[in-house]
């Protein structure tokens, strides 16, 4: 039997108990994208975007999947108490693949912006949602994205009305909580609109050491003279396969930061895909890796300049130690009409030892003739001279390369812009180095 | 002090130090002088535990210490200092950071606490007038994109905020201009003392007329072959090595 039967026999089997847990807008779309994960199969290392991360065979570990929407016992906001220290975020969660709501939270949110439950916004503002829901992701060639709409029933949606603007960030907290194996199927649905700014961390964690398998897709648009950033913070284990989807639509002169953190994992493929559909849009794309034991990221990226006098700034560290594997494929796409399009893609990467490997892979396609683009992509070692320089003024040798990993990954650190942000995350990749972090700090469940 | 016997080393097996025996006593200046590739740079990552270099035989003794048991991190907390000919760039790492981490380490060795963070910065406001460093350097990485002479600058400044016992000056003269050249030498001389002892390694006889020699030692084909007082310097600009060969009967 192949890999894929038994989610067949799932869907066709309970389809209607999906349904029934979800809402209209989202059970539109699930069977033409069944349709598509059934002929597409999932992607296995013979295609060449999973060269380096063989997804299907995550999928052929017996999962449960919490069809009926069963209320997992937890109570969130018990587990993480402050969330990121001093950051005065707003703060909600996903339990596994549901939104949790949280009666007695009062939003202090700007008049006119939603947030919280996809499915019971998918209800309530059907248009709304209808308007965009499945609209940029790409269930035609993306199995994963397609399994995702065939399944998932609910997640977070956030809508920022016309010139509304949100200072503090939001954070959602995603969580895998379940005493057997389990698969988590979510989605999220961002509206950002013309004038508009938000912020948004995501931070994925894991609470019990079982197998668990998230699928997690994420549409965001973002419009006119928008501005939105987009922090992902994964800290969870080694039992944890980790697929996350970002899909990022930008109009005219909108501006985006995605910053995508690896601390602790199991295996992840991150996969970033952004349109800028209008002129003067600008967006930088980052992420930091620290791996070490068997950790596996793969980061996946896709930048496409549809549209002339677009920004974009590519940069990916890893420190890959021990038996960590570590991916990256970054592709840039410059469309024939995008003149004036400024492109810029570095990836860095330290091995550690010689079993930790790093494969990288810039593609730069450009059918415009008047841009500015580059790519680079080094895989290397610790600088001998610099820890020899360091250690001749009485630095201890763990210590001096616990300055240079650090110094290392300091310019992804630097590109978050919530100052509270930076220096919680500084001070996680410090500890990280340091080998005294197990869970974020402010996570009552490890303390 | 320092005591070197009959000290042997190669790198990438072929051997550069052929026999080297100095002593040096608390307050003393030496000066090593010598042509290119005479194995000069080379005792001074010795001394200072460069992996990159092989100890085949001889040995070394600081304040009674076997100096070769020690890792480089631990020399340099017994007071042993490196100026570099070429410092090393750390781009990320403020020197702020890398100070304070020197400095802590080199307490904790001590069996000292911490320092506060108000004395720290105190000691760097302090340290930093001895070579006139300026605040924004200070504020940097670790000599990214400073020109020559801020290096050199940057590395007396060290020297100041470490303390050490013995310091050794390595080429510190050259790429520095005759202004660069005054600060650093007059940093050099504001640090010394009778207790502290300093080794220069120098081509020129030029360093010398700012920082003082007690000795003069001419090191030629990795073994030192004439030793004498500040006026052997004055001998060597004046005539070159050809002379020295010439006694060596070469």
């Amino acid at each position: 039997m192949s890999i894929e039967q038994p989610y067949i026999d799932l869907y066709n089997k309970h389809k209607q108990a999906i349904n029934n847990n979800s809402s209209l807008v989202l059970n539109n779309a699930r069977d033409d994208a069944f349709a598509n994960f059934q002929r597409l199969g999932f992607p296995t290392a013979k295609e060449e975007e999973f060269l380096y991360t063989d997804l299907s065979k995550a999928f052929a570990t017996d999962y449960g999947l919490n069809i009926n929407a069963l209320k997992i016992p937890i109570n969130p906001y018990e587990v993480f108490r402050c969330g990121v220290p001093g950051i005065h975020s707003h703060l909600y969660f996903i339990v596994n693949d549901q939104f949790y709501s949280n009666l007695t939270q009062k939003s202090t949110l700007p008049q006119g912006v939603l947030i919280g439950s996809l499915k019971e916004f998918a209800k309530t503002h059907s248009d709304l949602v209808a308007n965009y829901y499945a609209k940029i992701a790409d269930t035609q060639h993306d199995a994963t994205v397609a399994f995702n709409t065939a399944f998932a029933a609910d997640g977070f949606f956030l809508y920022v009305p016309k010139g509304v603007k949100i200072e503090n960030p939001i954070q959602l907290i995603k969580v895998m909580r379940a005493d057997v194996d389990l698969m988590a199927n979510s989605r999220d649905l961002i509206i950002i609109e013309e004038g508009a700014q938000a912020n948004l961390l995501v931070c994925e964690h894991t609470i019990d050491k079982m197998n668990f398998l998230c699928n997690r897709v994420t549409e965001v648009f973002v419009g006119k003279n928008a501005s939105y950033e987009h922090y992902k913070l994964e800290n969870t284990h080694t039992k944890m396969t980790h697929i996350s989807s970002l899909f990022v639509h930008q109009e005219t002169a909108s501006n985006v930061l995605v910053n995508e953190v690896v601390l602790h994992n199991g295996l992840t493929r991150n996969n970033v895909t952004i349109l800028l559909n209008g002129e003067h849009a600008e967006t930088t794309l980052c992420g930091m890796v620290i791996g070490d034991k068997t950790q596996h990221i793969d980061n996946h990226t896709f930048i496409h300049h549809a549209k002339p006098n677009c920004k974009s700034r590519e940069l990916y560290k890893y420190v890959l130690d021990d038996s960590a594997r570590g991916a990256f494929s970054g592709k840039i796409l410059v469309a024939k009409d995008a003149q004036k399009t400024e492109a810029f893609q570095t990836n860095k990467n330290i091995c550690m030892t010689k079993e930790a490997r790093m494969n990288t892979k810039p593609q730069l396609e450009i059918y415009a003739d008047d841009v500015k683009c580059s790519h680079g992509a080094t895989v290397g070692q610790l600088d001998e001279n610099a820890l020899f320089y360091l250690r001749s003024r009485g630095i201890s040798e763990a210590e001096a390369r616990m300055l240079l990993m650090f110094a290392f990954v300091d310019d992804v650190i630097e590109k978050i812009n919530v100052p509270a942000l930076k220096d919680n995350i500084r001070l996680l990749v410090e500890k990280r180095f340091r080998g005294e972090l197990s869970k974020c700090e402010g996570c009552a469940s490890c303390k | 002090m320092l005591t070197i016997k009959n000290l042997h080393a190669n790198v990438n097996g072929k051997e550069i130090l052929k026999g080297i025996d100095l002593v040096v006593k608390p307050g003393e200046v030496h000066a090593i002088m010598g042509p290119n590739g005479s194995g000069k740079s080379t005792l001074a990552s010795v001394l200072t535990g460069n992996p990159a270099f092989e100890i085949t035989e001889g040995d070394i003794s600081f304040y009674g210490k076997n100096l070769l048991d020690l890792l480089p991190e631990d020399r340099a907390r017994e007071g042993v200092f490196l100026s570099f000919q070429y410092p090393v760039e750390i781009p990320g790492v403020s020197m702020v950071n890398f100070m304070r981490t020197a400095i802590n380490e080199q307490r904790k060795y001590k069996g000292l606490e911490p320092m506060s963070a108000s004395d720290f910065l105190k000691m760097m406001r302090e340290k930093k007038e001895y070579v006139e460093l300026d605040n924004k350097l200070a504020n940097r990485s670790v000599n990214e994109g400073f020109s020559g002479g801020e290096k050199k600058r940057n590395e007396i400044f060290q020297m100041a905020m470490l303390e050490p016992r013995l310091s050794i000056l390595d080429e510190t003269d050259s790429g520095l201009d005759i202004d660069a050249l005054r600060i650093v030498a007059t940093g050099v001389n504001k640090l010394k003392s009778s207790e502290n002892s300093t080794i220069v390694i120098t081509h020129y006889q030029r360093l010398l007329d700012y920082i003082v020699p007690d000795f003069v030692h001419v090191l030629y084909k990795g073994r030192i072959v004439k030793s004498a007082g500040k006026e052997l310097a004055y001998e060597l600009e004046e005539k070159g090595y050809d002379w020295i060969k010439k006694e060596l009967g070469e």
